[in-house]
């Protein structure tokens, strides 16, 4: 290794930034060298999507400088940035959802002849970009919109969209465009177990290739996996800094909370849910029948009842139709054949995967979200709705500035709280959550899996869909494996590991 | 998650209002067919439609960027005015009809600047823009018409096929047509209505975008306005009330929804164009000109509702 392989491509120092009178950062040094993979690490609302604003040129720091290469760096936008060599792929989706997916690979750098768009050679680049990101067999139709793909294959695409921009599709680079640093922000959130693997083996092949990576997530295994040094960010500050391969993963934990994950532990990685109270087959009253229920596309057939205090998992990989299942039933969706049987008085809920296209009304503020609802007085004191706002805050430790901030300031974890929140101020019966761990930190992951649980003691019952094996198993009384549209038979939790279900999703 | 069945690729917006524009032609060819199928009615109708169609491919722009624009018809009539007055006080004609869309592209960079740069909402700069041009139209023609020679200004849309007008129509049509579907700046229209946050992402300028879309739009809108000129002979500072319902009609009709992102100039042109054959039609069938609107009105959400049906199947 020669010297240039350690000197830093990008040095922050001292960056401070506040909204209003909440300050998010206080003073932060970030220094990240050439191909290297940087996790950028810390608890929801810790600021990390807020530095990468920063990086982007998306958001101005109040205080501190930046270098790039050696150089003042002070991009003016996401468009600057660009030029310079930084692009990001941001937490929350960014596809135009009117545009094709081709067009939006090659938003903003179009090639052209006399200003009209060259279609084949967009289709070329755009086809290449893909190409890093998916394998042969699962394509990514370039001419769909992209509203018509789901949240796993839009995130595919806006990974392609940055690397494009990067300069990586291009036949030979393009002049002083090659990306130096890509930001990925909680990149693996919405993706599957495969999808997240080739995801990293691209994320290695670009670091070879001397780009720099800045990753931001919550999952600290493909920290330790793939990351070569991390950063911690707690209250606006650096609160520690390493090698994640030779680190404790409870060292960084703590770093990540000021104190140790004690109780809720136990919660995520035991293996199996043995809970004291086994559910009672033929006592407990039934809340949902579900019978040979098919959707126009997926799933084809999905059989199953639901009783009280039963906590039923649905492992399948993105796409087998686990999110059209949940939607089927809640009756957002039209079947094509089989039958609902909703017995619950109190109704059924849904917590959407896509919290900030249809969970969460963005513009308005958290009390607003939390108490949106059918039901309630017909005259309602918005002090009242700011107190029933503030009550949720404080019982999910959503971390905001006051119930009237609006929830599109949040940072994506505490929005996830926040349509939590609504869901459980609702008081419904069944509830169908769907990826309810996304983006979310790993304290409050065992607050949410915790809650689940407590729930369903309670006389909920409760239909589990999420990509994280380990949190099924360790939350679910039994699990269905949805494969190819079709929903196999519950089996108790207890009976599986890890291995098996991933075996069993995939085969 | 493939959710893709119903729409795959885009499907051509313009399929729609061109079926029923046929449909529409067909019924009332059918009613009267002496005199609905003669060429001269053919050409009296594309002429009928020359202000509302120019005009709707400015609007066009405008919606698939999220935003509307209420003041078409007063920048119609204020250009109508500015062109006489031009032409009353020596000009010639050519100079008049510059200096116009001149001052209606200006009139747009500054809704542009207003609605892009200070991030304001259309529909408020351009209801207040509507008034203030309909007043200033009516402070520079002094409350009345002003007749003036139009030195062959009236042949822009004289009664034959030669008519340059309805060349000129179809020649921006096919321009502005171009640009939204092939050209770069087309793609970042469509980006910046789709998700102004994505394309800021992507290092597009939706300010710029907007100004720029809002001054060819007023542009659009003037050249329409000298049009008007042409069949009035005279300028009107109270002409064209009401105009730009017609021609945000016309872009609906065409399948653009007024949310944005979406649009397209053919289906545009074929709205106005369809219109304006319900309007003959009825006209010749001796129909109270109430059943015409109610008729128009009827198509104008039956377009949409069918819209909606098609696009919405499945979820809800
Ligand atoms: N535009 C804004 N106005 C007000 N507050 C904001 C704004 N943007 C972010 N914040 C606040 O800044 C804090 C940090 O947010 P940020 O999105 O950077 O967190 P994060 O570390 O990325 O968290 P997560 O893991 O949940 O994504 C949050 O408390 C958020 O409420
Ligand atoms: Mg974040």
């Amino acid at each position: 290794m020669s010297a240039a392989a350690d000197t830093p491509v990008l040095e922050l120092s001292g960056i401070e930034k506040s909204f209003g009178a909440v300050s998010v950062l206080r003073g932060v040094d970030l220094c990240v060298r050439r191909g290297e993979v940087h996790a950028l690490l810390g608890e929801n609302g810790a600021g990390k999507s807020t530095l990468m604003r920063i990086l982007l040129g998306a958001e101005r720091a109040d205080k501190g400088s930046m270098m790039l290469c050696g150089r003042p760096y002070a991009p003016d936008g996401p468009g600057d940035a660009r030029v310079a060599g930084v692009v990001m792929v941001p937490q929350e989706r960014t596809l135009c959802p009117d545009l094709t997916v081709l067009e939006n690979v090659v938003l903003g750098l179009e090639p052209t002849a006399a200003g009209f768009v060259r279609r084949r050679e967009a289709r070329a680049i755009a086809e290449r970009a893909l190409g890093l990101v998916t394998e042969v067999g699962r394509r990514i139709p370039l001419d769909v919109r992209a509203k018509h793909l789901g949240v796993a294959d839009q995130q595919l695409v806006e990974i392609a969209r940055a690397l494009a921009q990067g300069g990586a599709a291009d036949e030979h680079g393009r002049k002083g465009m090659a990306a130096r640093v890509l930001i990925l922000d909680e990149p693996t959130s919405s993706l599957g177990h495969d999808d997240a693997a080739r995801l990293f083996t691209r994320v290695h092949a670009l670091k070879a290739a001397g780009l720099s990576i800045i990753l931001v997530t919550h999952f600290l295994g493909d920290v330790r996996a793939h990351a070569d040094r991390y950063t911690v960010l707690r209250d606006g500050k650096v609160r520690g800094e390493g090698d994640p391969k030779t680190t404790p993963a409870e060292r960084i934990v703590t770093e990540m909370l000021g104190r140790e994950l004690s109780d809720s532990r136990d919660v995520t990685h035991v293996g199996g849910y043995r809970g004291t109270e086994p559910i009672d087959e033929a006592g407990a009253e039934v809340l949902l029948e579900v019978d040979a229920l098919g959707g126009r596309e997926r799933p084809r057939k999905a059989s199953f009842v639901l009783r009280r205090g039963e906590v039923l998992g649905i492992a399948g990989l993105v796409g087998s139709g686990r999110t059209e299942l949940l939607r089927l039933i809640a009756g957002l969706d039209d079947k094509a054949h089989g039958t609902v049987k909703v017995h619950a008085r109190k109704g059924v809920g849904l917590l959407s995967e896509d919290r900030g296209g249809e969970g969460l009304m963005l513009r308005r503020s958290i009390a607003d979200n939390v108490t949106l609802s059918r039901r309630g007085p017909f005259v309602w004191k918005p002090k009242e709705i700011l107190a029933e706002g503030g009550r949720w805050i404080q019982e999910l430790a959503v971390k905001a500035a006051g119930p009237w901030q609006e929830v599109g300031e949040l940072s994506g974890g505490n929005q996830q709280k926040v349509q939590i929140a609504r869901l459980l101020r609702e008081d419904y019966d069944v509830l169908l959550v769907d990826e309810p761990t996304r983006g979310i930190d790993v304290a409050s992951k065992a607050q949410v899996l915790s809650l689940v649980r407590e729930l369903a003691r309670k006389g909920k019952g409760i239909v589990l869909v999420s990509s994280q094996l380990d949190e099924l198993i360790s939350t679910c009384d039994t699990i269905a494996i949805l494969r190819r549209g079709e929903l196999g038979p519950p089996i108790p939790a207890a009976e599986w590991t890890e291995e098996k279900l991933l075996l069993e999703v995939s085969s | 998650m493939m959710l893709s069945t119903s729409s795959g690729p885009r499907r051509p917006a313009w399929l729609g209002p061109l079926i029923a524009v046929v449909v529409v032609y067909a019924i009332f060819a059918a009613l009267t067919p002496d005199t609905f199928l003669r060429t001269q009615n053919l050409l009296t109708m594309a002429r009928q439609t020359v202000v509302v169609a120019i005009c709707a491919l400015g609007m066009t722009m405008v919606i698939i960027t999220g935003g509307i624009d209420l003041s078409a018809g007063s920048l119609v009539a204020l250009t109508t005015v500015v062109v006489a007055w031009m032409l009353q006080s020596g000009a010639p004609p050519a100079v008049a009809v510059a200096v116009a869309l001149a001052v209606a592209a200006a009139v747009g960079a500054v809704i542009g600047t207003l609605v892009g740069k200070l991030r304001m909402m259309p529909f408020v700069v351009t209801l207040g823009a509507m008034t203030v041009l309909r007043g200033a139209a009516k402070g520079l023609a002094k409350e009345q018409k002003i007749d003036c020679e139009t030195k062959g200004l009236e042949t822009l849309l004289s009664a034959d096929v030669s008519a340059p007008g309805l060349w000129i129509t179809l020649a921006l049509a096919i321009l502005v047509a171009l640009m939204l579907g092939y050209t770069r700046f087309g793609r970042h229209v469509f980006a910046v209505g789709s998700n102004e946050a994505a394309a800021r992402l992507c290092g597009i300028d939706p300010a710029r975008v907007k100004l720029l879309v809002y001054t060819l739009s007023s542009f659009l809108f003037g050249v329409a306005g000298v049009m008007e000129l042409s069949t009035l002979t005279v300028g009107d500072p109270t002409d064209s009330i009401g105009l730009e319902l017609d021609v945000i009609a016309a872009v609906v009709i065409g399948g653009a929804p007024l949310a944005g992102g979406d649009g397209s100039v053919v289906g545009a042109v074929l709205g106005a164009l369809l219109m304006t054959v319900i309007k003959t039609g009825a006209v010749h069938n001796g129909m109270p000109s109430w059943t015409q609107e109610i008729v128009t009105g009827a198509i104008i959400v039956l377009a949409v509702a069918i819209d909606r049906a098609r696009h919405g199947k499945g979820r809800r």
